[in-house]
């Protein structure tokens, strides 16, 4: 099927309206992909016309929830780029170790895989008990996922690989018990998480972190937001401690690199002053 | 063809199973002369990374650049989609990466690179199909076309995998399908 694409005008129409009706603001994200997201939307949804989607996000907020899920990009993996996670494991926790409580951040954390991949670290390392996971996404949807502990069985053998490249000893599937198409993850995991919405956009700093994740998110914002953005984390992080960003994203067009150094070859940078 | 000089600004080269050879070729063959830039998207495992940079690195005096989110677009250069991400560009300025779900199993998609090219770029794209198993890339070389851009599509007689150039060639009529190393004469023609 053939359908109409969006145009320029359209999405500022609907940027416009999202921002009025219900303080969504995506006046900064990437166009490429707003568009691509959009016009994704009228396909999978079998919207004929821009003017019925628009009016239908509009008038229905149930139809608006599920557009803004749609128009964010939850992909997501456990142990995704295991090389990073295995710096992680053996450069970044062991200096976490020595603090008294552990305080980590995943901000657009999508369906909480990310989330899940550190807490085995850090149980592995004895470290759970003293952690804190806070995992945050614009998308209430998704922090439900995080709550149930629940993914898809069909990616446990990738995740498995992803596990062992990233340093992992352990059978990968005394983590998870699976029923049906579902892996289970252990309770225990979950015990130290605090899941919340939290929009990167408009809402501030909530505490103070020694490690922040926010990866494959900043993509997704044009320089300016992510500078924006990048300034939040700043704002969140204790002096010698960690942000994580996604393997092809960078700080480098922020205010705030001057005062950060990169950890070797990593998307790894330490906060100096 | 002194009006095509000016006119095209970009080489966008996607291929799949047996086009790195081609590849490899045709980026060995290019020159900094005209003021034009390559972007190659090659289907690959994550692991192959780095691999392909310097692989084309060592063929190469130009720049050969894997890339990352926001880059600049610069003449002169060979920019590389990472593997795990769609390359799209923002404006005749910008990259961006997105990690959204795969296309016909693949990420990087070529047809999503396609589109958005033929969009910024319009009439100033050349578009390259290569050798390959999977439907990508057919829709993405038609919006080229139709943004009024050149198609060149390998010779499925001639390609490593026919598939892919096929699948091109039944959905439309791209401007040029050529061996694999008859490319380099037509772009060196196309932007002299
Ligand atoms: C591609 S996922 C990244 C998931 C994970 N961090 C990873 O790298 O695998 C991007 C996530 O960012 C979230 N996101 C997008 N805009 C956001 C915003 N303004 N505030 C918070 N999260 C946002 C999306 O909902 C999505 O879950």
């Amino acid at each position: 099927m053939e359908v109409s694409t969006v145009h320029d005008n359209e999405i500022d129409l609907l940027v416009a309206s999202l921002a009025e009706i219900y303080g969504y603001d995506f006046s900064n994200y990437a166009r490429a992909s707003l568009k691509r997201r959009i016009n994704r939307l009228l396909v999978i949804d079998r919207i004929p016309s821009f003017a019925e989607l628009f009016y239908r996000i509009k008038n229905e907020p149930d139809y608006f929830t599920h557009a803004v899920e749609e128009l964010t990009v939850n992909v997501t993996e456990m142990f995704r780029d295991p090389y990073m996670f295995k710096f992680i494991r053996e450069k970044v926790l062991p200096v976490l170790a020595t603090h008294p409580l552990i305080r980590i951040w995943h901000a657009g954390c999508a369906t909480g895989e990310e989330v899940y991949s550190t807490a085995i670290m850090l149980q592995e390392m004895n470290l759970l008990h003293k952690s804190l996971l806070y995992a945050t996404d614009i998308n209430p949807s998704v922090i439900e996922n995080i709550r149930r502990g629940i993914f898809p069985v069909s990616q446990m053998k990738q995740y498995s690989e992803n596990y062992i490249l990233s340093g992992g000893k352990k059978d990968f599937s005394s983590y998870y018990t699976a029923k049906y198409d579902f892996a289970k993850f252990d309770e225990q995991l979950k015990s130290k998480m605090i899941a919340a919405t939290h929009n990167l956009v408009s809402d501030r700093s909530f505490n103070e972190f020694q490690l922040i994740f926010c990866r494959n998110v900043l993509i997704y914002f044009d320089k300016n937001l992510q500078d924006k953005v990048l300034n939040l984390f700043d704002a969140s992080l204790e002096t010698l401690g960690f942000l994580v960003l996604g393997a092809k994203e960078n700080i480098r067009f922020s205010d705030i690199a001057s005062r950060y150094v990169q950890s070797h070859n990593e998307k790894i940078w330490r906060k100096m002053q | 063809m002194a009006q095509d000089a000016v006119r095209y600004k970009v080489i966008v080269i996607g291929g799949s199973a047996g086009s790195l050879d081609t590849i490899l070729k045709i980026i060995a063959d290019a020159s900094m002369t005209n003021n034009i830039f390559y972007i190659v998207i090659i289907h690959r495992k994550t692991s192959a990374e780095s691999v392909l940079t310097d692989l084309l690195a060592s063929q190469t005096t130009l720049k050969v650049r894997e890339v990352e989110d926001k880059d600049a677009i610069l003449p002169g250069y060979v920019y590389i989609c990472p593997a795990d991400y769609h390359l799209l560009v923002e404006d005749q300025n910008t990259f961006s990466l997105d990690s959204s779900e795969k296309i016909y199993y693949s990420r990087p998609s070529i047809d999503v690179t396609f589109e958005s090219v033929a969009e910024v770029f319009g009439d100033s794209t050349i578009g390259i199909l290569l050798s390959g198993a999977n439907a990508d890339g057919a829709k993405g070389l038609s919006k080229i076309k139709q943004a009024g851009g050149y198609t060149i599509v390998q010779n499925p007689l001639t390609a490593d995998v026919d598939y892919m150039p096929k699948q091109a060639i039944e959905l439309f009529k791209p401007d040029a399908v050529l061996n694999g190393d008859k490319m380099s004469a037509l772009l060196k023609n196309l932007s002299a």
